[in-house]
């Protein structure tokens, strides 16, 4: 069977989660590879649950929050930031390419953003192919 | 065991056409041992889809729902409700988004199932370990905050005092009264703006329930809906408003001329001034930056006349500190800079103006007295160009949008010229005419038809001077033929953006703006007055170009919104917040330092952190912080998160 990437979307509710749904009402398409777990901030997401995402099986993790200055908590997405950055350095010693982790910013009105950079990532992690089960 | 039911909604064919909703509700049952009914429905948001909730939820006696329909945002509150009047507690239903992140957006439909299935589940598992919570009380503060003393400010600051709850009005400048209060006469009636305006504005400065804070600004506002605290700077008021009679003995002997803002620079004033005679509040101001200096050496003219003594040089900027529940900002627009359209010649040519400076024109209190003269020479225009979209529905160059005014008080100031000067012609370059309002498109046709002003359909390219006169060259595309004009004065209409004030609070307070900077309603259909801040409210040009009605209807909405907030006597909070499991908390204090709202307190005798859950917004970022996982979130734990992430990749390692 052709290898079909799995991915796990932590998407923060006031932006990319709404940039999600914008991308359903305008009909927009991308690939169906991917599941949303819908937090109130980005800045909820311990780095810890992107590990346990790999451990249990995900090939990618892509993280969506309010762009710059846009946080509904005012900096919530910088802290995201910072830890996605430290994370990123570690992940190359667990075995797993830092490009299977994806941080971005997807405002509440870019349905077509979300569309377009779903399937970039999804594209990107089939091109990488299985993430190493290095964790389990 | 718990009891869970599972509803999969239709959705008409929005959701069926693409997800087989009968095996959906199959297979969750199926791989869920707890799952003890699940139906699929066309249309779970109708009445008897939600009877259909309550009645399994009573004939089973679930203790958790869900419902697998479009996006939470849509109707969760619908089925959280219906799940209460079957008396389950409300955080026991959870949405499963399969229309707007599946059915919608995959067009596999096997594919598509299986993903709805995930998603289910996902939830399923995160409702398994659901707590049932109950609303954070919190008390209110009757009190509004109105941002902005324009036309929209004064109107929604009016009805909120009328309805008797206090209000502090804060504005920039000296006087309230906005861009309206400099306009001639309006369209489309040409009722004078200044008549029907002031009456409102001395009506905010006698209400027993409005305060007012002029030359102030909003310098930060913290908390939360309800009960914000306001921190507003006013600048030094070196004249006491109470005491200054208005006799204009302080000016008469002021050696100090500047440009005088309220005439748009086409007068002078003096550095103590009031901006117009009807300014409210009714004082003189001290322009402390262009004053010669605030002692007796330097000049200290004012103060020797002032015989009411009202003037006090010894005066300094005031921090005043406002308790309210919700804020109205109406910081309203600025014209876009002429300088950046040099095609038209602005500041080369002193003949070239824009639409504010031709309305103190054309004003009869005006530079001018009311009378049609250009700024030059003083000379009557024997005929004036008048170009419209000026800096608007240009993306490549300036801005997209269309600032929807600009059409008619073109059409209101060609009108208000020729009636002025007889002989006088007027030419309008217009891309198209937008005349959607009420009395509006008869307002454009009695300029063409009974006024013969002359309308050419196509934009000018650019304008330069020729001994006495302009020159306007041009495209009448209705024609295809170049045109040229001869002009004494030209007017642009220049397009219609976020004031400075509008940008900076923005940034202050973190409100979202679209590209250029006008504030972003909730909704922009449904909730059209509300931000995404809850108890910020939006009213006037801040929100989007809208002329004097839409402005004076959105600060009406505004207010009742407000209003509708102000009237409950407490407030309501979601109470998803975080949580501290005391036995692992090592009082470390990481949460107190990432957390923006102070809602994470170290208890000096237990040396561990506490939750002040009135204050926790639930962004969950202390939770994410935490080292040791002693914080967690409300129905969002760190477990709950692990077993989501179960569901999702069950079946994949």
């Amino acid at each position: 069977m052709p290898f079909e990437p799995k991915i796990v979307c932590f998407l923060c509710k006031w932006c990319t989660y709404a940039g999600a749904d914008l991308a359903g009402t305008s009909r927009l398409t991308y690939q169906p590879n991917s599941i949303a777990i819908r937090l109130m901030c980005s800045s909820r997401l311990d780095p810890q649950h992107i590990l346990e995402a790999f451990k249990k099986g995900a090939d990618g993790v892509f993280i969506g929050g309010c762009h710059p200055g846009d946080c509904h908590y005012q900096n919530g997405n910088y802290k995201t930031l910072r830890r996605i950055t430290l994370l990123k350095r570690m992940l190359p010693g667990l075995g797993i390419e830092p490009e299977r982790v994806n941080l971005i910013w997807i405002s509440a009105s870019e349905g077509g953003r979300f569309a377009e950079k779903m399937n970039e990532f999804t594209d990107t992690i089939r091109r990488l192919g299985p993430a190493p089960r290095a964790l389990s | 065991m718990k009891k869970i039911g599972v509803f999969v909604c239709h959705c008409g064919l929005n959701i069926k056409e693409t997800v087989d909703v009968v095996e959906v509700a199959r297979t969750v049952k199926e791989q869920n041992k707890e799952v003890v009914f699940a139906q699929d429905y066309i249309f779970m948001c109708s009445d008897p889809g939600q009877n259909l909730i309550k009645q399994t939820i009573e004939e089973n006696n679930l203790d958790k729902v869900v419902v697998a329909c479009c996006s939470p945002t849509l109707h969760e509150t619908t089925f959280r409700e219906a799940a209460k009047e079957a008396g389950l507690n409300e955080f026991q239903l959870e949405v499963a988004n399969i229309r707007e992140q599946c059915s919608w957006v995959h067009t596999d439909k096997q594919l598509a199932t299986k993903k709805a299935i995930k998603i289910i589940n996902s939830l399923i598992e995160k409702v398994r370990l659901n707590d049932s919570l109950e609303p954070v009380e919190a008390p209110m503060t009757k009190k509004a905050l109105v941002i902005g003393g324009g036309v929209a400010g004064i109107q929604a600051a009016l009805d909120i005092a009328e309805a008797g709850y206090p209000v502090v009005l804060v504005e920039k400048s000296p006087s309230i009264g906005g861009h309206m209060a400099q306009l001639s006469e309006t369209f489309p009636t040409l009722d004078c703006s200044q008549c029907i305006l002031t009456p409102k504005m001395v009506s905010v400065a006698k209400h027993k329930n409005i305060t007012i804070h002029a030359n102030s600004e909003v310098d930060m506002i913290d908390g939360i809906v309800g009960n914000f605290k306001v921190r507003i700077r006013k600048k030094a008021p070196y004249v006491d408003p109470n005491m200054c009679t208005i006799c204009n003995d302080c000016a008469e002997v002021c050696p100090v001329w500047v440009p005088n803002e309220f005439e748009e620079g086409l007068a002078f004033r003096k550095a103590i001034y009031i901006p117009f005679p009807q300014a409210i509040p009714a004082t003189y101001t001290l322009d402390i930056d262009n004053c010669l200096g605030l002692s007796p050496i330097a000049c200290g003219k004012c103060r020797e006349v002032c015989e009411a003594n009202a003037i006090n040089y010894d005066s300094y900027d005031e921090i005043i500190e406002e308790d309210v529940g919700a804020v109205v900002v109406a910081t309203g627009f600025d014209l876009y800079n002429m300088e950046k359209m040099q095609e038209y010649g602005y500041g080369k040519y002193p003949d070239v103006i824009d639409g504010l400076m031709f309305e103190r024109i054309l004003s009869a209190t005006g530079p001018t007295g009311g009378q049609v003269r250009r700024p030059s020479d003083g000379k009557v225009p024997k005929s004036i160009v008048f170009i419209q979209c000026c800096g608007s529905r240009d993306p490549e160059h300036h801005n997209s949008h269309c600032s929807r005014i600009c059409c008619m008080y073109t059409a209101k100031h060609a009108k208000l010229y020729k009636h002025n000067v007889h002989d006088g012609n007027a030419y309008i370059f217009y891309i198209d005419i937008r005349s959607g309002g009420k009395g509006y498109e008869e307002f454009i046709q009695d300029s063409v038809e009974k006024e013969h002003i002359i309308y050419i359909r196509g934009k000018a390219a650019k304008v330069f001077q020729e001994k006495d006169e302009l020159v306007v060259w041009g495209v009448d595309t209705l024609t295809g033929k170049r045109v040229e004009v001869r002009a004494d004065m030209v007017v642009l209409a220049m397009a219609m953006v976020p004031s400075q004030g509008t940008l900076d609070l923005a940034k202050k307070l973190k409100m979202s703006t679209n590209e250029i900077g006008f504030l972003t309603e909730a909704h922009p259909k449904l909730r059209p007055v509300e931000t995404v801040k809850a108890g910020f409210f939006l009213a006037g040009a801040a929100q989007g170009p809208k002329d004097i009605p839409d402005t004076v209807s959105q600060g009406s909405a505004a207010a009742s919104k407000a209003l509708a907030l102000l009237s409950s006597d407490r407030i309501f909070h979601n109470p998803e917040t975080a949580l501290v499991v005391e036995e692992y908390c090592c009082g470390c204090g990481i949460c107190v330092s990432v957390c923006p709202y102070g809602a994470r307190v170290i208890d000096p005798k237990k040396k561990i952190a506490l939750v002040e859950e009135v204050l926790c917004e639930s962004c969950g970022s202390c939770i994410a912080a935490c080292p040791t996982g002693a914080s967690q979130q409300k129905n969002l734990t760190d477990s709950q998160l692990s077993n989501m992430l179960n569901a999702i990749l069950k079946g994949v390692s």
